[in-house]
């Protein structure tokens, strides 16, 4: 006489939104990971000079690398943005209210950004 | 003026060990009062339509922590979900998820009564225990209040996806409790060969689903994600810091 | 199958568990088992709310609890054991504050108290209104540190062993497989709690079925005061859940359809805005419902499907002390009733919920029958006598818990071997009973339900808050038809597994005995003390009834002097 093992279902993560934005989240990473291959290609395409750098410009402008950039790039977004929400909860300042540890790490992430854009447009 | 429904069919499994090979939902009408759970339901099925019935209850009013059960797809304390609520019907009512199931509603959590003791939810003090009490603030109390509030209900458990694929994994109640205490001012316990290891906190991939099922507030997500964020810090004065500047 | 333990605790709620750890530190070699119908953080102490009285705060003195748990019970208690209570109740505390009990604290970090109904000074420790679930689960979470106890979680004992006078352990069910068990025990500690559940409205949870008053009084030993019924005045109507009187200390107002404080017709003393201790609403449980019985009678109550109601009115209090105080009464206001008592009226009504009397034991929880102890709600020591205060259960079943633990450590020391055969000829024949006898009911005709109600009906109607002669007799005639009509309870499931439908015909058989018990105290009880309340005699009788009813199987009454010490009986005076 034993016990009902319960199966989980291979569609377990269809079954609720949370679980399905849950799965997306972790298949972030493959999108993060692209990212990162696509930033050395570059920085090896600057290496070996102008004529390199137009041809990774032309390649990446093409159809499929496009759309792949553009698809991650949600991706990308996805992970930043459930990331920080979770900041508030692993970091907990005393006296300080969980918004507001929220809206720092926006805040840093912004002011980030414009150092990098400036750096690189200027 | 339209007639109001005064009955609701409840879809309840069952499952008799020896008997079926795998479990049924059987459908039963009951009253469909205001004040009713759905435990409220299930007694009335007991008592006068079907004694053969299977499931746990005691307080029914969501301290006991007995009567979790899947109601409508969601992990819920079925003293503490209303018929109302699931008007005009059919309410399904099964086990709760990722438990081995004992029979028809009663579910086997022997497996976190393993796990429980692991994380020591008990107080470990260094030192002399003070002859009055210890002295805590209200401030100080409030640092660990919520993750008191455990009932061991087991809707955290059935909620999460990480359970269901890695039984391994300590799971949010345990790990919330092991935090109650770390987080209590009058503690000087270390968790964190048990905490921080594999089966610990890093499995833990935040779906979040059990700090939404918690019926008590006690957001075991945020528990787990705080004490990451602790075993990372120590781990990395492990590494940074000589032996004995460690704390 | 045979196990073996030197002692067994049937029962791991708070004094269940405070026992077993009280063995493991008297005696770290003996092998200590608790058995529990539920896992024991499942226990009715979870559902405990206002607190736990102990004194500590500066000005208070334990002679003040002392006199206020005296005349609270009507001066039906035990002035020894009393004294013993009152005097151990703070260390008790205290430990379970140094174990991690998040008690409520002022600002200066020293334990909060508050006041509560018949105590003369603040003295109820409490964790916000969820005393009971933190005192639970602390204890609860420290045995797990104490590896030496076994526990049997989910196992229902059905029968004490017992040869001689001499107690030899139990024979238990497990209810996952329908596994059989007789376990042998040099002592068996009794910490089932209450039997609410014999009423058909009650605070108790659903497990309050009174097993082990009924598994001692078949083992002989007598229970002691059972006429005494508590009713709690502030119950939620249709769910019978508590509403503490904690809302009453922290400033709550009992208001009839007038919303008149109504308690001041009542010689409860005057209303004034603040909380007067031992005045108005923070007057003895028996009193206020006694008064509510007496409103109803005038027409002064509220009408609901659920029987008459008045209010409790907490909305001067505000969100702020509501929420700080009692977040959980909130919090079932508004799931039970889907009312904000920030804003608004809650129902109430009295409620069965708890029981002064039990299995007779001595001040180191012993009873009559050798080996076997009892503490805890099971169990009358006694120090509630005819009406117990709140607040004091709660240290009452770790004084009392403790105690027992170290009697029964001491006890098993001292023992000479004895045989054991007769023990073993009784779990044989107890497994015979539990699978072939019981098979008759499968041919049962009667619903169990069906029985179970009519005696919970039975017991409202004939022993409620006020009883006379005729109510008890008819009553103890109709009990004695049910348990004939008990023979011919159906049991449907034939199933080895979690059968609840046979746990719940066990509990009826111990309810129907448990029932009949009361009955035939308060049938021979012809006087008026406390929650004893007889319309045909409605003095206090101190000449005749200064004394302890002991109801020895099957309901045959005597009576067992009080002990008094340093109070002489006098006029219970609340609110003057």
């Amino acid at each position: 006489m034993s016990a009902y093992r319960q199966p989980v279902s291979t569609f377990w993560w269809l079954h609720q939104w949370s679980y399905l934005l849950f799965v997306l989240r972790e298949l972030s990473s493959v999108f993060v990971a692209w990212f990162v291959v696509y930033l050395l290609l570059a920085v090896s395409a600057i290496a070996d000079g102008p004529a390199a750098y137009q041809d990774f410009v032309a390649w990446s402008g093409g159809g499929w690398v496009l759309v792949l950039n553009v698809v991650a790039l949600a991706f990308v977004l996805l992970h930043a943005v459930t990331w920080f929400a979770l900041a508030p909860k692993a970091m907990v300042v005393p006296h300080v209210p969980p918004w507001v540890v929220l809206v720092g790490h926006y805040l840093a992430w912004a002011v980030l950004s414009a150092a990098v854009a400036w750096l690189v447009l200027r | 003026m339209a007639r109001k429904r005064t009955t609701i069919t409840m879809e309840v499994t069952r499952f008799r060990p020896g008997e079926d090979s795998e479990p049924t939902l059987q459908s039963y009408e009951v009253p469909l009062r205001k004040e009713w759970a759905v435990l409220d339901g299930l007694n009335h099925i007991k008592d006068h339509l079907d004694g053969t019935l299977s499931y746990r209850w005691s307080c029914r009013m969501g301290i006991c922590g007995s009567c979790g059960m899947t109601v409508n797809g969601k992990p819920q304390l079925s003293c503490a979900t209303f018929l109302v609520d699931y008007a005009p019907g059919p309410v399904r009512v099964e086990p709760l998820r990722n438990f081995p199931v004992i029979r028809d509603l009663v579910v086997d959590i022997s497996d976190f009564m393993t796990k429980l003791p692991k994380v020591k939810p008990w107080l470990i003090h260094e030192g002399e225990t003070p002859e009055g009490e210890f002295l805590q603030t209200p401030q100080e109390m409030d640092e660990y209040k919520k993750y008191s509030m455990c009932i061991n209900c087991m809707l955290c458990y059935s909620a999460c996806p990480v359970y269901a694929l890695e039984p391994e994994f300590l799971g949010p109640a345990a790990i919330a409790l092991g935090q109650r205490y770390n987080l209590d001012s009058r503690d000087d316990g270390d968790r964190r060969d048990v905490l921080a290891s594999a089966e610990g906190v890093w499995a833990c991939t935040f779906v979040g689903e059990c700090s939404t099922a918690c019926p008590k507030g006690v957001d075991p997500a945020g528990a787990i994600q705080r004490y990451k964020l602790t075993a990372a810090v120590a781990a990395l004065k492990d590494f940074l810091l000589p032996r004995g500047a460690r704390r | 199958m045979t196990a073996f333990h030197n002692i067994v605790v049937v029962g791991g709620g708070g004094a269940g568990l405070r026992a077993a750890v009280a063995i493991a530190e008297a005696n770290p070699l003996l092998s200590v088992a608790i058995v529990s119908k539920v896992y024991p953080m499942r226990s009715h102490t979870v559902s405990a709310e206002g607190g736990a009285a102990a004194v500590i705060a500066e000005g208070d003195t334990i002679d003040e609890h002392a006199y206020d748990t005296v005349s609270g019970g009507d001066w039906l208690t035990d002035q020894d054991a009393v004294e013993a209570f009152v005097e151990e109740a703070p260390k008790e505390l205290l430990r379970l504050e140094h174990q991690g009990c998040p008690w409520s604290r002022r600002p200066d970090g020293h334990i909060a108290v508050r006041a509560f109904g018949g105590m003369k000074k603040k003295r109820t420790w409490f964790a916000a209104d969820k005393t009971g679930f933190h005192l639970l689960h602390t204890l609860f979470q420290t045995s797990l540190s104490c590896s030496d106890i076994v526990r049997y979680d989910e196992w229902f004992v059905t029968k004490l062993l017992s040869d001689e006078g001499r107690v030899h352990g139990v024979v238990a069910i497990e209810m996952a497989t329908g596994r059989i068990e007789t376990i042998i025990a040099n002592a068996v500690i009794v910490c089932t709690g209450g039997c609410g559940r014999v009423f058909p409205f009650t605070t108790n949870a659903n497990i309050k079925t009174g097993d082990g008053m009924a598994l001692a009084y078949r083992a002989g030993a007598p229970l002691k005061d059972m006429e005494f019924v508590q009713y709690h005045p502030t119950g939620l109507p249709f769910t019978g859940i508590l509403i503490t009187e904690a809302t009453r200390a922290e400033g709550g107002w009992l208001l009839n359809k007038d919303g008149y404080r109504y308690l001041q017709d009542y010689d409860l003393g005057k209303p004034t805005p603040e909380p007067v201790m031992r005045s108005m609403e923070l007057g003895p449980r028996d009193r206020l419902s006694q008064a509510f019985m007496h409103e109803h009678a005038k027409g002064r109550t509220i009408d609901t499907p659920y029987g008459p109601v008045v209010h409790l009115d907490l909305r001067h209090l505000g969100a702020q002390v509501i929420d700080t105080k009692l977040p959980f009464v909130r919090e079932l206001c508004s799931k039970y009733e889907r009312i904000d008592p920030v804003k608004e009226l809650i129902p109430v009504r009295p409620v069965v919920h708890y029981m002064m009397g039990g299995v007779h034991t001595d001040i180191n929880g012993a009873t009559p029958v050798e080996g076997l102890y009892a503490a805890g709600e099971v169990a009358c020591v006694s120090i509630n006598g005819a009406n117990r205060l709140g607040s004091n259960s709660l240290p009452e079943l770790l004084v009392f818990g403790a105690r027992a633990g170290q009697a029964a450590a001491e006890y098993v020391r001292t023992l000479q071997k004895g045989s054991t055969s007769a023990a073993y000829a009784q779990g044989r024949d107890e497994e015979r009973r539990l699978t072939k006898e019981l098979r008759k009911h499968d041919a049962g005709t009667e619903r169990i339900a069906d029985i179970r109600t009519e005696m919970q009906t039975t017991m409202e109607d004939g022993a409620g808050i006020y009883r006379d002669g005729d109510s008890l007799d008819k009553a103890f005639v109709k009990l004695h038809e049910l348990r004939e009509r008990f023979d011919r309870a159906a049991v449907d499931d034939h199933s080895t597994t979690f059968n609840t439908e046979l746990v719940a015909l066990l509990e009826l058989d111990f309810m129907l005995d448990i029932a009949q018990s009361i009955v035939a105290c308060a049938i021979k009880r012809t006087e008026s003390r406390g929650a004893h309340q007889r319309t045909d005699f409605p003095k206090r009788d101190d000449e005749k009834f200064l004394a302890h009813s002991l109801v020895h199987r099957p309901n045959k009454v005597e009576y067992l002097p009080v002990t008094i010490t340093r109070w002489p009986p006098g006029e219970r005076v609340y609110g003057r």
